[in-house]
């Protein structure tokens, strides 16, 4: 039992549980029960999952970043505006957009690990500059705020498929979430890289001296975030067959709320990958189940709000008594 | 049994100077230390210790000076490399990431993989049975190695971290005040694992302001102030007596007590 308490993810495995025992009673009988009512919070946790899986890593090894939801916007704009300005196959701006994130991501790590800067501040920094040159060079080149026409892109199918079909029912992007939050949970779990993520975040000097490459570490996982972003941005930009410049915006802010409702520490060193799929869980479910019991749906941040402080009271509650219980 | 080898120092400093900026850490220390034997560096608060073990494991690079290792010269820049040579540090409170599993400290920067990338991993099995192992020889007993490290005692996160530098090679173990946060008991657990270290032929470098501490387990003792070493004494030429009045400060502490004597007759009166 005392194992059990100790998992980082265990108070989001209990929240998601009892969400959705409240929904349940309060919404069941307006289709929150039903399989299309699961496919939709479940569409809606597996764009913002693939975020916080990425996210924690990188705020286990102790860093934010705060730039996700305008790597989101500028990767996106880039892919519609490398199609339709240019003409560019579909297949191609993803990829450019890709590297473009891996730029971000290896930036924002660089300022990071060299400046010794608080990644808050650079990231945030980082946040401004993007979404303002992604607003400032769509506005130039086409005049609006939004582009779209993707589906005449060349390979539109072919991609469409991959990032924006349906499954049974249930969105792709669902069962991208599942695979890369395994993935992701195996790295930090079972390889040595995922050790030196403890070690970055839980204490960077002795990491240091005992060989880790800390700086090496956190550039990979801003580059990590990013990737997650431009992900979700390919997939977005693909399912709406446009992007729109403020597409992506507070999601760095929501995918933090998921990692940390799913155990993960904002100073670092501890957390989950899994806890923080919990946590998407939650936060899809509480938005949807919002919908379905019929409040009005510009309260459900109110609901979030509570959620995030009651989960990381009763996280660090359990955390201190598992601690104390061998002194 | 003393032969020949045991004469060439482990690891041997001449003259380490490091500055900061227009700051003067150190001015020039010498000091050895020989396989199977315990070198204490003595010093009070802002001596140079810090810099000096810095300088020692590969995290800074001294300005002049030489190290030696088995009276080859060498140029340590970067305490991957003073590892490589067998230099092995363990800092006071910096040893360990209290969150994580001791199994997984135990093993940080050099976890054992199995596999063939991508599917390369930790192989945790392997690091539990030798963690338990290396423990036991210490006499340290531990219930789960999964347990966080925060739930050991400091005393005995110490010794993990002893444990783990005695296990990955070390054979010059530098030790940075591992006893000054620690309660009589716990510092006499410590003191024990160094003496263990030691007759597994480690040359221990113990670096503390510690005079009681370094005398019970010290073979030769090196004192340094203000960056500067005033010299290295074998037990016999020191006395425990005038090891404490040196680290005290000497002359320093005789009128800080007058004047103390002073100020309670003062308040008193």
């Amino acid at each position: 039992m005392r194992k059990l308490l100790n998992r980082p993810e265990f108070g989001a495995v209990g929240g998601t549980a009892a969400i959705w025992l409240f929904f349940a009673f309060y919404a069941g009988g307006s289709g929150f029960l039903t399989w299309p009512g699961t496919a939709s919070y479940l569409e809606i946790a597996s764009e913002l999952g693939i975020l916080a899986a990425a996210v924690s890593l990188l705020m286990i090894a102790g860093e934010f970043d705060l730039s996700v939801g305008s790597t989101i916007a500028a990767t996106g704009m880039t892919i519609s505006l490398l199609c339709e300005r240019l003409g560019w196959s579909l297949w191609a701006a993803i990829a450019a957009a890709g590297v473009l994130a891996l730029g971000v991501g290896f930036l924002n790590g660089l300022v990071v690990v060299r400046t010794r800067l608080p990644s808050f501040i650079v990231t945030l920094g980082t946040l401004f500059i993007l979404s303002g040159s992604t607003i400032g060079v769509t506005r130039l080149v086409t005049g609006r705020t939004q582009v779209g026409g993707l589906h005449e892109a060349l390979h539109y199918g072919a991609a469409e498929t991959l990032f924006a079909s349906r499954i049974g029912g249930f969105s792709v992007s669902i069962f991208w979430w599942l695979a890369l939050t395994a993935l992701t949970a195996w790295v930090l779990l079972r390889t040595r890289f995922g050790n030196w993520i403890f070690g970055a975040g839980g204490a960077p000097d002795a990491a240091r001296n005992l060989g880790v490459p800390v700086a090496r570490v956190k550039i990979a996982l801003f580059m990590t975030t990013a990737l997650a972003a431009w992900f979700v941005a390919t997939s977005q930009a693909i399912k709406f067959t446009g992007t729109d410049v403020l597409r992506g915006t507070g999601k760095e802010l929501e995918a933090i709320l998921a990692a940390v409702i799913g155990g993960t520490l904002l100073t670092g060193g501890y957390g989950s990958v899994i806890g923080a799929g919990f946590g998407a869980l939650i936060f899809g479910m509480v938005q949807q189940g919002i919908v379905f019991s019929g409040i009005d749906s510009d309260w459900y941040k109110v609901f979030l709000g509570a959620m995030l402080i009651t989960a990381v009271l009763v996280n660090s509650y359990v955390r201190g008594k598992v601690m104390e219980a061998r002194r | 049994m003393r032969d020949a080898a045991l004469d060439v120092p482990l690891l041997e400093a001449e003259g380490l100077a490091k500055s900061f900026g227009g700051i003067t850490a150190l001015e020039e220390v010498s000091l050895s230390v020989r396989a199977g034997e315990v070198m204490c560096v003595l010093g009070d608060n802002g001596a140079g210790k810090s810099t000096l073990i810095k300088t020692l494991s590969g995290v800074h690079l001294p300005d002049r000076g030489r190290l030696r290792i088995e009276g080859q010269e060498v140029r340590l820049t970067s305490p991957r490399e003073a590892r490589a040579h067998g230099i092995a540090t363990v800092y006071q409170d910096l040893a360990m990431v209290p969150l994580l599993s001791i199994a997984r400290n135990f093993f940080l920067g050099a976890e054992p993989t199995k596999g063939v990338w991508p599917f390369r991993r930790f192989d945790m099995r392997t690091a539990d049975t030798i963690v338990r192992a290396e423990l036991e020889k210490m006499g340290i007993r531990v219930r789960d190695t999964s347990e966080p490290v925060g739930t050991l005692s400091g005393g005995e996160r110490q010794s993990v971290a002893i444990a783990r530098a005695v296990y990955f090679g070390a054979r010059v173990l530098i030790l940075d005040e591992p006893t000054s946060a620690l309660g009589v008991k716990q510092a006499g657990v410590v003191l024990r694992y160094i003496l263990q270290a030691r007759s597994r032929g480690c040359g221990v470098i113990l670096v503390t302001h510690n005079p009681h501490h370094a005398w019970l387990i010290g073979d030769r003792f090196t004192l340094v102030n203000r960056g500067r070493s005033l010299g290295t004494f074998s037990k016999e030429q020191l006395s425990r007596e005038e090891l404490v009045r040196q680290m005290a400060g000497g002359q320093e502490l005789e009128e800080l007590s007058h004047e103390l004597g002073e100020a309670v007759r003062v308040s008193s009166g």
